[in-house]
């Protein structure tokens, strides 16, 4: 569903990307891993059409991003770090835009697909009041909200629970796990037991290499006994070292 | 793109600062057109209205288009903009269109003028016509200016000073104020070019009833490089 080949991404002389490759399929739930600065974000901005390799291509569903950008964002359902959004709209305001924009027209689909976005997300409570009002975790859940809209094949999540307390961490883990049967998603955390409990696989990356590509198991086989933070903590310490 | 005019346009009045801009031109306009002797004057036009409109709308319109690309770079919603399945031309354009017809209201407000006109005598309606037609058409050159600024900066006061110096900076230089200023310095031949270049030369004949091949070829031509450049930097 999704290939990265050989991605490299330059700003200047600082190479924030360096030759990161993967292929992910259907079904699978891909944690991104990596210290501050390692390219998960950069890596993810590529994917999704919004920066341009240096080198290297990507492609969903066949399209290659660089040359099908519309048929490649129409597959792909992004969070931004920033779970950016317009302070000054109103959740319903906001979802429906972003409704729109992906091309739902049909006014009946655009209001089903909001009132399933609103249950899946817990906006209800919410729904009336305009975004800059709205707490961290509400922001938060307004952005994976927008991000699953158009039920889209392909989910990019750059730390889908960052700033959620923990039963929200728990409740947006389990959506994406409901989500993952017929989709392909890439997620980037620092949560490391959130790796373990819904990925089927881990990538580490650092200074824009990638170190580790493996299942959460055979990570923390690694070194057995250990928690998965510590193995975390060897191989990143290992590559500042090295 | 229809979304993303719908949501530009529908955001002027979202918060209190369109209502503001609107009600701060609107007033502007009409306390001119007032002072350089509407009244005064004893005639049935809005020459007093239109005589310094350019140097209104040189204000007016960086401060309505200013927010137009820096707020989504300064926020990071531009992000989202660019993962959304639009190409930055209809993005460009959309934006574009929302803050004119934001604008072409600001300018339909001032028709309460033309109306008060109509009441007191008789106005030559093409007159009037070809004068708002010339002022929308400076409202799109000054708001491609202002857009490709915004695009420049994710600072929106840095896109408000340089657009308001462009656009200011593109009145003066036909006006006939420099050109007394200047009328010993330069050669006359320098001046005649200058007033090629200059908004209030091209809208003071349009606002006189003539719709002018040249000016309306100024105006699109400047608002279609302009907005070139925005593509061009936002595509960067």
């Amino acid at each position: 569903m999704v290939t990265v080949d050989r991605l490299v991404k330059d700003y200047g002389t600082l190479r924030a990307v360096d030759g990161v490759s993967f292929t992910i399929n259907k079904g699978d739930i891909l944690g991104f891993l990596g210290p501050n600065g390692a390219g998960k974000s950069t890596t993810m901005k590529m994917i999704t059409g919004f920066l341009t390799p240096t080198s290297g291509k990507a492609t969903v569903d066949g399209f290659d991003v660089t040359e099908n950008p519309i048929e490649v964002k129409q597959r792909i359902g992004y969070l931004p770090e920033s779970s950016a959004a317009y302070p000054e709209m109103t959740v319903v305001e906001f979802l429906t835009y972003v409704a729109e924009a992906r091309g739902i027209t049909d006014k009946e689909e655009v209001t089903s697909r909001l009132a399933d976005v609103i249950v899946k997300c817990h906006l209800d409570s919410v729904k009336y009041r305009t975004i800059e009002n709205l707490s961290k975790g509400y922001r938060q859940r307004v952005g994976v909200a927008q991000a699953i809209i158009h039920d889209p094949q392909v989910l990019i999540l750059d730390e889908p629970t960052d700033g959620l307390d923990p039963n929200q961490k728990h409740e947006v883990r389990k959506l994406i796990q409901a989500m993952a049967k017929d989709k392909a998603i890439v997620l980037s955390t620092h949560i490391l037991e959130e790796v373990e409990a819904i990925c089927n696989r881990v990538i580490i990356i650092d200074q824009g290499k990638v170190l580790v590509d493996e299942t959460p198991e055979a990570f923390k086989a690694r070194k057995p006994g250990a928690t998965i933070d510590e193995v975390f903590r060897d191989i990143t310490n290992k590559n500042i070292l090295a | 793109m229809t979304p993303v005019f719908k949501k530009e346009f529908l955001g002027y009045f979202r918060s209190p600062v369109g209502y503001v801009i609107l009600a701060a031109f609107h007033f502007a306009v009409i306390a001119l057109a007032l002072y350089f002797g509407y009244y005064r004057n004893s005639q049935a036009t809005l020459f007093t209205l239109f005589v310094r409109l350019p140097w209104v709308l040189a204000i007016f319109i960086p401060a309505v288009g200013m927010r137009l690309w820096s707020e989504e770079k300064r926020s990071g919603s531009i992000e989202l903009l660019f993962t959304l399945p639009i190409s930055p031309r209809s993005a460009v354009v959309a934006k574009f269109l929302a803050a004119l017809c934001f604008i072409c209201v600001g300018l339909c407000l001032t028709f309460s003028l033309a109306i008060t006109t109509s009441y007191l005598g008789d106005p030559d309606w093409g007159v009037i016509f070809s004068g708002y037609i010339g002022a929308a058409l400076t409202s799109a050159a000054f708001l491609a200016i202002t857009a490709a600024c915004s695009a420049l900066t994710k600072n929106q006061v840095i896109a408000l000073v340089l657009s308001i110096l462009i656009c200011v900076l593109s009145t003066l230089i036909g006006s006939d104020w420099l050109a007394q200023f200047l009328a010993n310095k330069v050669p006359t031949g320098m001046l005649d070019v200058l007033r090629l270049f200059s908004f209030e030369q091209h809208f003071e004949a349009m606002s006189r009833g003539l719709i002018d091949i040249s000016a309306i070829s100024f105006y699109v031509t400047l608002t279609l490089a302009f907005l070139g450049i925005n593509m061009v930097v936002i595509e960067r």
